[in-house]
This record gives structure tokens, C-alpha cells and sequence, in this order.
């Protein structure tokens, strides 16, 4: 493959450590997702995608990467529930040269309608980790990781979501866990009439990653 | 364009008035291609509602005209419009309740609380 179907690691100096200590730090899961759309680079490229959306944006590498990918012909977009991470998801595209339009709202609430079946590319490194599920939104870093039972209980609302958000040829890009039970999630997901990839698998440390694909299916 | 429709009760949520403290314009490159092929995506009344808030009515017109794509006069405006003007500070309103979500650093925070949902 030539160079320009590389992306590029964004620059990210702009985080401090006292934002740190509120957002999720750019880690392996955030560099498998930014590997797993590398790998899809060229086909998403070739797609002409006009509305890249990421949920749970964090730091905001994994859109801005994408996002220095694909040029400016494309409206980038991110969620966090936390504020401080939408600022910084801001400021990371800026120093990268990118715009991202970033909105605090959980999920995709305060979006959905206008982005109905506009979205070409949706994005979704969740809060996976198995925990108690009142730990869930007990503090800025417990939303980073705590996913209730099986890790599943914030990633499991936005799957109903998906459906009329994605556009006819959108693809859900998702980080998931061995513990989140994928085969579990891709059957979810055939339910609301997707069909799904296994893009990439990673074990690093304890946790077994992976990158799942999700599109509709076609007739 | 948000939406409050998270709100209990509301129905459209929709469009939001924006009150605009602090505005920034940015400068963006015009790429007449990309700009009228984002047009016929726009809910063109909401866009017209949410220029007026932030005093960029200008002359646009009431309707999207035909032939727009080579109106090149009407996609620049559409850029400005659309790209370069940024509500920095302020707040959006649920046209419903009434409900304020507050603007900064360029930001909506559409977070509700839980009695809210
Ligand atoms: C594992 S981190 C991923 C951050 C970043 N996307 C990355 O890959 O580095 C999960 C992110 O989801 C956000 N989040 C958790 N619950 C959320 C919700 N209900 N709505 C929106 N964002 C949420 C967290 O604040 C956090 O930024």
C-alpha cells in the first residue's frame, strides 16, 4: 500500500495533565480503532463520506486522525458526556487543523435527529470495562471505562440508535472486549439489521480488543 | 442544528434559538463543490432561523432557489454562513420549555439532569 493510505498519529501536546486527570489518555484501545479504520482508509476514502461522527470522543485523536485522512471535504463531529473532554476533542482537531463541531450530550441525544441517516461513518470507543453498575457516571473517569455488567450498559444504548443515524452505505466502526461478549454484540446488532466484521483483534496486557464493523445489511 | 427532544415531554425540540454572545469568525477555504453538495442536507427554515439569531440574515432567501449549485454568489454566503461563523459563547433554547443550555468555548452542552429525562 502507498503512503497515502497511511494515517497519521495526531499531535496531541495540547492535553495537560490536569486534563488528565478527567479524560480518557489516548491508549491502545484508541490506537487499535485508529489502526482498524487505517485498515479501511482507502474503501472509506472512495466512499466520499460527507458526515464522520464519533461518540465518546475523549482526548479526540481517533476523529482527528481520521479526520487529517480524509481532508476537509467531509463535517466532523463528537460527543462526550463530559465537558472537559469535548473542550479538548476541540482543541485536538485545532492543533491538527481539523474541525470538529463537538456537542456534550450523552450519546448521541442532542444529534440524532439532525443527523438522520446522514452519518457515514460512526465511531464508538465505549466505557467497556465489567463493573458494578452504579459505578457507571460516578465521576469523569469512571465514564471513560465503567461499562456495568459485562461492560455492556452504555454501549448497548446507542445500538438501537445506529440504525436510523447511519446513512445507506454507513459503516459503525466499535471497540470491544472479550468480556463484552462480541458474538453477543454482532447478534444484537443482526437484530436491527446489521451485518458485521471482525476488523481487528489485539491482546494487550489482560484485555482482549477487538474492532468490530457493522453495516447495513444488503438486500 | 441540536435538538432538546431529550427533554421529558418535548416533542420537536426543534429548531433552538441561539442567542449569541460571542461570535468568531474563522477563515475557511471556499470549496464551491463541497458546499452544494451539503446544502440539499440542510433543513434549509432551520438554517434561515439560526442565521437570523446570530444576525447573519443577511439576504438570504426565504426558500433554497433552484440552480443554486451555480449560484456562486449564494454558495459563498452558504460557507460563511455555515463554516467560518462560530457562536464562541452564548446559549441555545428549547423552543418548548423555554430550557437555556449554555454555550462556551464554542461547545453546546445539551447535558440534562436527571429529573429532566
Ligand atoms: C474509552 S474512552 C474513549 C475515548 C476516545 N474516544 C479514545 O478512543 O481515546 C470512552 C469515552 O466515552 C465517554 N462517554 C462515556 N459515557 C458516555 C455517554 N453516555 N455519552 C457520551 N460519551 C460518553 C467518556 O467520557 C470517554 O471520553
Amino acid at each position: 500500500m502507498d503512503n497515502c493510505e497511511k494515517i497519521k498519529t495526531p499531535l496531541f501536546s495540547n492535553i495537560t495533565s490536569e486534563d488528565l486527570e478527567h479524560i480518557y489518555e489516548p491508549y491502545e484501545d484508541s490506537f487499535l480503532l485508529i489502526d482498524a479504520l487505517e485498515k479501511d482508509l482507502h474503501m472509506i476514502r472512495e466512499s466520499q463520506p460527507s458526515v464522520c461522527l464519533e461518540v465518546g470522543s475523549g482526548s479526540g485523536v481517533v476523529l482527528t486522525a481520521l479526520a487529517s485522512a480524509l481532508g476537509p471535504r467531509c463535517q466532523y463531529r463528537a460527543t462526550d458526556i463530559n465537558p472537559r473532554a469535548c473542550r479538548v476533542t476541540r482543541e485536538t482537531g485545532k492543533l491538527n487543523g481539523v474541525k470538529i463541531e463537538t456537542t456534550c450530550t450523552d450519546l448521541v441525544s442532542a444529534v440524532q435527529d439532525e443527523l438522520k441517516g446522514k452519518v457515514d461513518v460512526l465511531l464508538f470507543n465505549p466505557p467497556y470495562v465489567v463493573t458494578p453498575s452504579d459505578e457507571i457516571g460516578r465521576g469523569d473517569l469512571e465514564h471513560t471505562w465503567a461499562g456495568g455488567e459485562r461492560g455492556r450498559e452504555v454501549m448497548d444504548r446507542l445500538f438501537p440508535c445506529v440504525d436510523s443515524l447511519l446513512s445507506p452505505q454507513g459503516l459503525f466502526y466499535l471497540v470491544a472486549l472479550k468480556e463484552n461478549d462480541p458474538d453477543d454484540i454482532c447478534e444484537t446488532m443482526a437484530k436491527f439489521g446489521f451485518s458485521n466484521t471482525t476488523l481487528l483483534a489485539r491482546q494487550t496486557g489482560p484485555e482482549k480488543l477487538c474492532v468490530l464493523r457493522f453495516g447495513h445489511k444488503q438486500e | 442544528m441540536l435538538t432538546s427532544k431529550g427533554i421529558k415531554n418535548v416533542k420537536e425540540g426543534f429548531p433552538l434559538k441561539i442567542q449569541a454572545d460571542e461570535v468568531k469568525n474563522v477563515d475557511i477555504d471556499f470549496d464551491q463543490d463541497f458546499i452544494s453538495k451539503m446544502v440539499p442536507k440542510l433543513d434549509w427554515n432551520a438554517l434561515i432561523f439560526a442565521a437570523q439569531c446570530v444576525g447573519h440574515k443577511e439576504d438570504l432567501p426565504d426558500t433554497l432557489p433552484e440552480g443554486y449549485e451555480n449560484d456562486e454568489d449564494l454558495l459563498r454566503k452558504l460557507h460563511h454562513i455555515l463554516l467560518e461563523v462560530e457562536v464562541i459563547n452564548g446559549c441555545l433554547e428549547c423552543p418548548e420549555t423555554q430550557r437555556k443550555f449554555p454555550i462556551s468555548n464554542g461547545i453546546p452542552n445539551m447535558l440534562l439532569n436527571e429529573d429532566e429525562v
